[in-house]
């Protein structure tokens, strides 16, 4: 059951989109979420759309996963439509239902939202989906090496982060077995109410977080003991290059970006 | 290649709050492009011992030198551990990357070698342990033999001259084990390099140039295996067996039959017993 959680989940695949450089990736997908928020009318929310479905056909990921990411957030996305659909004012009203009124402004608002979070959450996924982990917190490192300066410990974040992504099957094979044992000892998981299920948990995070700490003793003598003394003078063995193709879609997308702040400052 | 003098180290504080030796006063040195098998019951200090050679552990008295540099000394600190690698346990919590490829790359990328001779190195050292065909494979989806094949490959990355596996076979089913084991009496031959194997298993001392024999922080035996086996009863003392074959010649002898107690090997053995059997 617990082999389903998906946490930016790679689909490997040969096309552009996995090909591109991920600090191009990255950088596309910050100008994306900068345009989604300066989009203002059906124009500019159509131009994105159609970029995202542009996208999604080059990179050849189902759209069934791409809604499927979605689910998670679904309340999160209901509750923004709802209230931004009664709690409107605006001039006109089109429904007066008690205190339950919907106008104009209100509809819009609505609709706009929902659509904003459902792009910018796919957009994202988008990313994930052709990215590995591991070339993503590369690629982060890389794009915020200018902040090593300014004393921000960017290597070693993103060391830990790709040792987090590391460990997640690991732990995940881990909790298995003591929910295992657990059960096997007459621990129940399944019933009673959401109090006693979490009082449930309890079991197997003690014995979970502790071999947790146990790894991560033994991992850190098991660096060191391969030379690793923090990023200083480290090299890479897959070095990141920008290729041509990089720099086509970083100029598109910035063209793109440009276009819609325009448009969207005519309204549209 | 690496010498321990009058080495002691104390574990903090024990259950009742008392300090712990673990070791008292170890001399030893390890040869250059040796085979060596050191073996003890729990806590003899056998990990402890192991776990100096490159300065995980700082000696509390005395004094290791890894080819000349005292381990006491930070700045060599690197090179000494360059020097010697080591294989733990668990291959679980010795794998750093979700590549395999990432992961033996680790150390040459500490040590900041060049891109082009790390993909060299990469590929030699899984070469060298007969896992290249899973150069790009997740390490969490392979058998415990084999992660421990990269742990290993992982090591020799580094060139080092010597490799000190901490009861890296413990947690290996039996296929796993061999295939540990035959890699890396491959590296030992092969490539000259110097190997440290810590066990309680021990069939696995049978092909060792040298086996050490640990016992309460201390060297009890020192020498062949032949010799070493050879001294069952003292072995027994320490909460330890012997090899079957060993344990075998053993029982024959107090039964009455005339069988040499060096026989190791699965033949010699039989070909002891059939002579025994041919003189009645």
């Amino acid at each position: 059951m617990l082999k389903d959680i998906t946490l930016g989940q790679y689909f490997p695949g040969n096309t552009v989109a996995h090909k591109l450089d991920p600090r191009t990736k990255i950088l596309l997908v910050v100008l994306y979420i900068v345009a989604l928020f300066s989009a203002k009318g059906v124009v500019t929310y159509a131009i994105i759309a159609a970029c995202l479905a542009l996208c999604v056909r080059v990179s050849n990921v189902g759209v069934k996963q791409l809604v499927r990411g979605l689910k998670p957030v679904l309340f999160i996305i209901l509750f923004t439509g709802i209230l931004n659909l009664f709690f409107t004012p605006g001039e006109r009203y089109l429904v007066e239902w008690g205190v339950l009124r919907i106008s104009d402004t209100g509809l819009r608002n609505a609709v706009f939202m929902v659509l904003r979070i459902m792009l910018l959450i796919m957009g994202t996924f988008l990313m994930t989906y052709t990215t590995s982990p591991i070339s993503l917190t590369d690629g982060l490192e890389r794009l915020l090496n200018g902040l090593k300066k300014l004393r921000v410990p960017v290597h070693e974040l993103a060391m830990m982060m790709s040792i987090a992504l590391r460990f997640i099957p690991t732990l995940i094979e881990e909790t298995d077995k003591i929910m295992s044992a657990q059960k096997a000892r007459g621990a129940d998981f399944e019933s009673g109410n959401l109090i006693q299920k979490a009082k449930a948990l309890i079991p197997i995070l003690v014995p979970l977080f502790i071999s947790a700490f146990r790894r991560a003793d033994e991992l850190a003598t098991a660096m060191e003991c391969r030379c690793y003394h923090g990023g200083e003078g480290r090299t890479k063995l897959h070095v990141l290059k920008y290729e041509r193709r990089d720099y086509v879609a970083l100029t598109i997308g910035a063209v793109i970006l440009i276009a819609v702040i325009v448009l969207a400052r005519f309204g549209l | 290649m690496i010498e321990t003098k009058e080495l002691r180290f104390l574990y903090p504080a024990g259950e009742n709050g008392e300090p712990v030796f673990a070791l008292k006063g170890v001399n030893t040195a390890i040869e250059k492009g040796s085979f060596t098998v050191i073996l003890g019951h729990n806590g003899s200090g056998k990990s402890t011992l192991a776990k100096t050679f490159n300065a995980v552990l700082l000696p509390a008295g005395g004094k290791v030198y890894v080819e000349g540099m005292d381990t006491l000394d930070e700045q060599m600190l690197l090179a000494i551990r360059q020097r010697v690698g080591m294989v733990f346990q668990n291959p679980d919590n010795q794998i750093v990357a979700n590549v395999v490829e990432e992961d033996v790359a680790f150390a040459p990328e500490n040590l900041g070698v060049p891109t082009e001779e790390i993909r060299r190195r990469v590929d030699d050292a899984l070469r060298s342990v007969e896992m290249y065909e899973f150069v790009t494979h997740a390490p969490h989806l392979l058998s415990g033999g084999q992660k421990q094949r990269i742990a290993i490959a992982g090591v020799i990355a580094m060139e080092p001259a010597c490799i000190v596996l901490d009861e890296a076979t413990a947690m290996l089913d039996p296929v796993g084990r061999q295939e540990v084991l035959s890699a890396i009496h491959r590296l030992n031959r092969e490539k000259g390099i110097t190997v440290v194997l810590i066990t309680h298993h021990m069939n696995e001392a049978e092909d060792a140039d040298r086996v050490i024999v640990m016992d309460e922080g201390r060297v009890a035996m020192d020498g062949t295996p032949r010799e070493v086996f050879a001294r069952i009863d003292e072995l027994r003392s320490m909460g330890l067996t012997a090899p079957d074959t060993v344990d075998l010649l053993d029982r024959l002898r107090q039964s009455g039959v005339d069988v040499p107690l060096d026989a190791l090997t699965v033949e010699e053995c039989a070909d002891a017993i059939l002579k025994a059997l041919a003189g009645n």
